[in-house]
């Protein structure tokens, strides 16, 4: 058997605890009895935990957060899947760029985005703080709906779709009844990766909520500035604990592997 | 049910680009027609404007005593084979199968038994029950096929259905399609770019060029009399020879090649069709005869290959190489001179394209 470097191995212990020493740290500060955040915990508690849910600022930003988080994606998928659809079934006709264009939300610097975003959508157009957010949210996971549903599209062999068309299949019914069950595996992992990504977005959000409406990390930013006791480190766990719950659902069901192709 | 097709004058374009032009084909009741040629002549483009899934600029295209020029691809009832299977993955054999039957509101019981039904003919009993992806590419193919016939369609169509097969599947293949059609009385169109596959199965085939139909005929007659240079550089013809007719010589016509030598063809077993004409021969298309023989090429024996059941030469003569078989009882040693008669019905006169 080879034997490994010293060396490589201290880089990979080096990498795995800057990758989890942080996440370690959090969930110790977040058990910790004390009134202030800390590491290592003294004394072992929950209190912090269901000091969350005491706090109905943290309960109304959750429920707010979450329903963001749906609404946005599923907004963002009826947008996208057509507009992935088409991107790849017209691949020969469409011009190149017009597939980026979808993708610009994530190249932008999102403060930028969220800037323009507050400009334009809340204070130009005036909509309710909870309108813009959703449109904010919807754009922010746009490029994940078409690049992962894209993906499966790309793999879709379309001659299916015209079989089923040749044998009396109208076409808005073949998406329905032959390509859509052909690339739910895509849809699925699109909606739980845009879904973790507007559930944990900061940076749009800072600008589009207000007086009244906030989601769940502004709120978290808010209380920090306030008190600095271990109350964000719980709810930064509960935030990390919906993301590796979602996580391991997509792993069971379609292996990470999708989100990486 | 089984009706004619009649392709009238079709044009067609991809974008500015003239794909198919004033293409007129008709494929008579429980006829097999192939349309044959090299990727980019226009085969599967016209395959696809008859399902109705890319629409001609002009001409019209009709089944039966239907115009089907402006219905949408799905009203069409058209069997299709495609080259891809294009079995639907999320659903099993059976499922595929009665596809059609349930979009034509065929109740539950009936359309199971139609699809077990079809399922046996094409040889896939106990298979109903799997997945596509459990299939072997021969067995996917017969799901195809038996998800196309079983909506019982007035023409089924081909497109490549075998080229994703193995050598030794697809000849099985291709006779058990045609052994279907026959039996089922189907009117057929089959795109493929294997001439050994069109003319195998096909009533008549259409080899085409540029979007257009060089020659459609029975693969008897493309073999061995093609109308033009094209088709029979397309099946086979080693030689083509450009030739002028220079004179009448008693009997016969005397004519010219590039280079000057002269050889005079028997008027009453050659029609010259032009003073300016191509002479297309197979290789075993000329008898060697020794030098001075009257109405041949004289030519120089050039290189022998050994082909089993003939030598063949490669030839010099002032108009370039000819290839020519001869017998193997008289081997002849590379330098000889000898003269090439063309053999009347395995050489065609051509007219020279413009």
């Amino acid at each position: 058997m080879r034997r490994t470097h010293p060396l490589l191995i201290a880089f990979a212990v080096l990498t795995f605890a800057f990758l989890l020493g942080p996440l370690v740290i959090i969930l110790g500060a977040a058990l910790s009895d004390t009134t202030f955040l800390t590491f290592p915990p003294q004394g072992l508690s929950l209190r912090w935990f269901e000091n969350i849910f005491e706090i109905s600022a943290f309960r109304r930003t959750m429920v707010t957060s979450f329903s963001l988080a749906v609404g946005g994606t599923a907004l963002s998928m009826l947008i996208g899947i057509p507009a992935a659809y088409a991107l790849a079934r017209y691949r020969v006709e469409i011009p190149r760029f017009l597939g980026n264009v979808y993708v610009l939300p994530i190249l932008i610097p999102e403060i930028v985005l969220g800037f323009s975003l507050m400009k334009s959508v809340a204070t130009g157009l005036g909509l309710p703080i909870i309108t813009s957010l959703l449109i904010g949210h919807a754009l922010l996971v746009l490029p994940y709906c078409v690049r992962v549903v894209g993906a499966s599209l790309n793999s879709f062999d379309f001659s299916i779709e015209e079989a089923a068309v040749s044998l009396g299949c109208p076409r808005w019914k073949a998406f329905f009844t032959v390509v859509l069950p052909n690339i739910r595996a895509g849809v699925i992992a699109g909606f739980i990766l845009a879904f973790i990504t507007s559930l944990n977005d900061v940076s749009i959000s800072i600008f589009l909520t207000g007086p009244g409406v906030s989601t769940l990390p502004i709120q978290l930013l808010a209380h920090m500035e306030q008190f600095f006791d271990p109350t964000i480190a719980s709810v930064s766990v509960l935030l990390m604990l919906v993301t590796v719950a979602v996580m391991a659902i997509v792993e069971r069901t379609l292996g990470l592997t999708f989100l990486t192709k | 049910m089984t009706q004619a097709l009649t392709l009238d004058r079709v044009t067609a374009h991809y974008g500015s680009t003239k794909v198919l032009e004033d293409l007129s084909l008709e494929v008579g009741e429980g006829e097999l027609v192939s349309l044959l040629g090299a990727s980019g002549c226009g085969k599967t483009t016209t395959l696809r404007l008859v399902a109705g899934f890319l629409q001609p600029t002009s001409g019209t295209i009709r089944l039966g005593d239907r115009d089907l020029t402006r219905l949408p691809a799905h009203a069409r009832d058209i069997g299709l084979v495609f080259q891809t299977y294009a079995l639907f993955p999320h659903l099993t054999v059976r499922d595929n199968v009665a596809f059609g039957l349930k979009q034509r509101r065929i109740g539950g019981t009936k359309r199971r038994e139609m699809a077990d039904r079809m399922i046996a003919r094409v040889g896939l009993e106990g298979f109903a029950e799997r997945y596509p992806a459990n299939l072997s590419g021969g067995q996917r193919q017969r799901v195809a096929l038996a998800r196309a016939l079983v909506i019982d369609p007035p023409l089924l169509m081909f497109d490549e259905p075998l080229s994703n097969l193995d050598a030794k599947l697809r000849v099985d293949m291709r006779v058990e399609i045609r052994r279907l059609q026959r039996a089922n009385g189907t009117t057929a169109l089959y795109v493929t770019h294997d001439q050994e596959e069109a003319f195998s199965i096909s009533d008549r085939v259409a080899i085409m060029n540029a979007g257009r139909i060089m020659q459609l005929d029975t693969p008897e007659v493309l073999y061995s009399r093609p109308a033009n240079s094209f088709v029979a550089d397309f099946v086979g013809f080693e030689n083509m020879i450009p030739m002028r007719a220079v004179a009448e010589a008693g009997d016969g016509v005397r004519v010219q090649m590039e280079g000057g030598a002269t050889l005079d063809l028997p008027k009453d077993r050659f029609t010259v069709p032009a003073r300016d004409f191509i002479l297309a021969a197979r290789a075993e298309g000329f008898r060697v005869e020794p030098e001075g023989t009257r109405g041949g090429l004289p030519v120089t024996l050039g290189l022998r290959t050994y082909l089993g059941r003939a030598y063949q030469y490669r030839c010099e003569t002032y108009a370039g190489e000819v290839v020519a078989n001869g017998p193997l009882a008289t081997p002849h040693d590379s330098g000889t001179r000898a003269v090439l008669v063309p053999q009347p019905e395995q050489c065609c006169l051509l007219p020279v394209e413009p």
